[in-house]
């Protein structure tokens, strides 16, 4: 797999690549999206619950803090499967499953402050829950009753983005209103993050969105979660190069983190947040992870790969690491560990209630809130509508 | 059956008349142009191993291999947009967008070089490529897999746009869109793909670019093409108990349009009612009430009225029967129509 000193590391004070030259062979070779990225990938925690150093990554962590990431993953691989679970009993059209992926999510989540703004894709629930969303004010989307009904400024956490790539830009946007409000540059600054797939970074969207990030020099935090799968085609078939490296190509750093070790992503995305605050942005962060269940509910992974591969990745399950930690380092005990299952049960059992409990939404609801000003036109559409509607309730049929 | 003779040979022959999904007629109808022309690939993403999310390419990178079978990187601008290379280098590729939604970073390349280089190019260039585009709703999607953005393209100068509706079609036009030297856009009914019905392969039913009466009737004239077929033969069948006869046409092919058979029924009928799923505003349904008012004045005895998705973006799937023309909503304007 690459070898150590075929990549300079891309840290923070990365000098451009003047290494030994490979042969072509070695280059091809050695570009392959999918390795594991050697010595370039930030480990703290490893998947035998062992604590690492890292020479530029290294982070102070608490038994309490422990405690609390390792409470966030529970709880959200719970909600998750709950979710899953709804699908399969008829009562969400669809599910889009964040398995394997709590430590990507719960430790860059966990990096950011009140005043930072999240863009998410999809599959980003556990971004939402750091945000102070509800897990249930994330069914609507997938039983059809909303398209998200959390407010965006309140929780600065902008709507669900389904169109592979949109939002990147949006956020290279936002990030350049933040640098022009001032708000760059101190300790105190705002940084913004933008989470999306390593099937994305093939969209012209987000390509444009590293130009522009770089350009105006925005605080911008690009988190690529890099589940090797995008639906059905590895990350082969996105680029030869391991994505992180592409950062240096727009003139920014990438860092490739163990996406399944919720230390090294928060070490990892805190310092590249706090980067960004100074002035410093934008930064490409990949987390290295894994899709452990199928794309969606209406999806199935035996069609294109191997289950072998997911049996290899469950031995580097995000969640159980930091248990074996915990436990090792004597931060907690049985009684902790009890009540965070019971925890993540209650919160099961609400999102049950709430699900099957969701009202359908009034028919007139599909011409609500399609403009700011509102539009004469579609409004004589409404009213006929609602009349023809009316009809139906007085049994004219 | 007619009785074996020495000049009718009947034996390997495999069933010319088959049962089928939409789904499944148009696999085999892409897997009949693979093997009639090396020339023809197929290109988007998941469409190799996989086979497509909706299965339609399935079993074809087996069968052809990964360099006429392509699983793209996931970018529906580099999919148009290489497509339009390779076919100007003499492929004929057929490209999948996953879902009609996700069309428009492809947007850009469909408009400014498959739709234009013809012209550029005083002829020199052929863009001989199909978009393949599952479209419309009433599958309980979320966002943006339930549109039906055929309008815009049919808006498009140099493009050619139809709309299969049933399995025969789907083999067939699937087919003669490949074989067409004109970029044509070609759009699935998707919810429609696992609906039924016999095609004969031995022949196909008519020319690409035609519409077709498939019921004939004296009161009404319904217009529609794609997933709004069904609906329309389900309400003429429900009026006809009710002793109303409603002639049904799907119109196959958007662009160009061919009302001829519109026209002719209209006359007989005087009264038209075009039935999409489509928002209605500047659109293919407002073209052709234009094009009737235009060519049928004198005869018809009602205005022409439409019954279509309303003019929002396509909401929440608990709401989509709402949004979308259903029997009561085609029956009602019928009534309207015939009440005028
Ligand atoms: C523009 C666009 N094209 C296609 C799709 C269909 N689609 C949904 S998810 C997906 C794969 C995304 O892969 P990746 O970016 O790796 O994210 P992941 O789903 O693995 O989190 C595709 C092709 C889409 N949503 N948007
Ligand atoms: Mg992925």
């Amino acid at each position: 797999m690459s070898s150590p000193e075929k990549w300079t590391h891309p840290g923070p004070d990365a000098a451009p690549a003047t290494a030994a030259k490979p042969t072509a062979e070695q280059v091809i070779a050695g570009l392959r999206a999918t390795d594991e990225g050697g010595a370039d990938l930030v480990q703290l925690l490893t998947p035998e619950g062992e604590r690492v150093q890292h020479p530029d990554f290294d982070i102070d962590i608490t038994g309490e803090e422990l405690r609390g990431l390792y409470r966030d993953m529970v709880l959200v691989r719970r909600v998750d499967r709950e979710a899953n679970a709804l699908q399969r009993k008829g009562e969400l059209g669809i599910w889009v499953p964040l398995l394997g992926q709590e430590a990507a999510q719960i430790g860059a989540g966990r990096a950011l402050r009140p005043q930072d703004m999240a863009f998410p894709s999809y599959r980003e629930h556990g971004i939402a829950w750091t945000r102070g969303v509800k897990p249930t004010e994330l069914l609507g989307i997938f039983r059809g009753t909303d398209n998200g009904t959390w407010d965006p400024v309140e929780h600065r956490f902008h709507p669900y983005t389904i169109v592979i790539g949109n939002q990147v830009l949006n956020a290279a946007g936002y990030a350049m209103g933040q640098k022009f409000d001032g708000k760059v540059g101190d300790a105190d600054g705002e940084a913004t993050i933008c989470f999306f797939g390593d099937g994305a970074t093939s969209q012209g969207d987000v390509h444009e969105g590293f130009v522009w990030a770089a350009v105006y020099d925005a605080p911008l935090v690009f988190f690529c979660q890099n589940n090797q799968w995008a639906i059905s085609e590895p990350t082969e078939r996105q680029s030869r190069l391991p994505l992180y490296q592409r950062a240096r190509g727009y003139g920014f750093p990438g860092i490739r983190v163990d996406g399944n070790d919720v230390l090294a992503t928060l070490a990892v995305t805190r310092w590249a947040l706090e980067e960004c605050r100074q002035g410093n942005g934008p930064i490409l962060i990949e987390a290295f992870t894994y899709r452990m269940d199928a794309h969606t509910t209406s999806d199935d992974p035996s069609r294109y790969r191997l289950s072998d591969e997911l049996e290899l990745w469950k031995l580097k399950d995000p969640i159980e690491r930091v248990k074996v930690h915990l436990v090792k380092q004597q931060w907690a005990d049985q009684a902790f560990f009890e009540s965070v299952e019971a925890e993540a049960e209650q919160i099961a059992i609400e999102l049950r209630d709430y699900c099957v409990n969701l009202p359908d939404p009034p028919a007139g609801r599909i011409f609500s809130e399609v403009y700011a000003e509102g539009n004469p036109v579609l409004e004589a559409q409404r009213d006929e509508f609602l009349a023809y509607h009316a009809g139906f309730a007085g049994g004219e049929h | 059956m007619a009785a074996p003779t020495m000049d009718r040979p009947t034996s390997a022959a495999p069933a010319a008349v088959q049962t089928l999904t939409i789904a499944k007629a148009l696999n085999n109808g892409l897997r009949a142009s693979m093997e009639a022309n090396p020339k023809v690939i197929v290109m988007g993403e998941d469409v190799g191993k996989l086979g497509g999310v909706f299965r339609i390419t399935d079993g074809l990178q087996k069968d052809f291999g990964e360099q006429r079978v392509l699983d793209t990187p996931l970018a529906e601008s580099g999919i148009i947009g290489t497509a339009v290379g390779l076919a100007i280098r003499g492929y004929r590729p057929v490209c999948e967008i996953q879902f009609d939604g996700f069309i428009f970073p492809g947007f850009d390349q469909i408009v400014s070089q498959v739709a234009k280089l013809h012209f550029r190019t005083q002829g020199r260039l052929k863009v001989p490529m199909v978009i393949r585009v599952p479209f419309g709703g009433g599958i309980g999607a979320v966002e943006h897999h339930s549109e039906s953005p055929e309008s815009y393209f049919a808006h498009t100068a140099g493009l050619k746009v139809v709309a299969c509706s049933n399995p025969a079609d789907a083999y067939w036009m699937i087919q003669q869109a490949i074989d067409c030297d004109d970029p044509v856009l070609f759009f699935e009914p998707k919810r429609r793909y696992y609906e039924k019905g016999e095609v004969d392969t031995t022949a196909a039913p008519g020319p690409l670019f035609a519409s077709r009466t498939l019921r004939t009737g004296t009161d009404v004239t319904l217009v529609t093409y794609g997933p709004m077929v069904r609906t329309s033969l389900d309400a003429a069948a429900a009026a006809e108990e009710e002793g109303r006869s409603l002639e049904v046409i799907d119109l196959r092919t958007l662009s160009p349009l061919d009302l001829a058979p519109v026209y002719e029924s209209v006359r007989r009928t005087g009264r038209l009612v075009v039935v999409t799923e489509a928002p209605s505003e500047s659109s293919i349904s407002s073209e052709i009430a234009a094009k009737v008012q235009q060519e049928c004045f004198y005869s018809l005895q009602a205005p022409v009225l439409r019954v279509t998705g309303f003019d929002t973006p396509y909401p929440p799937s608990k709401l989509e029967e709402e949004f979308l023309p259903d029997l009561d909503r085609v029956l009602h304007a019928v009534d309207r129509s015939l009440a005028w």
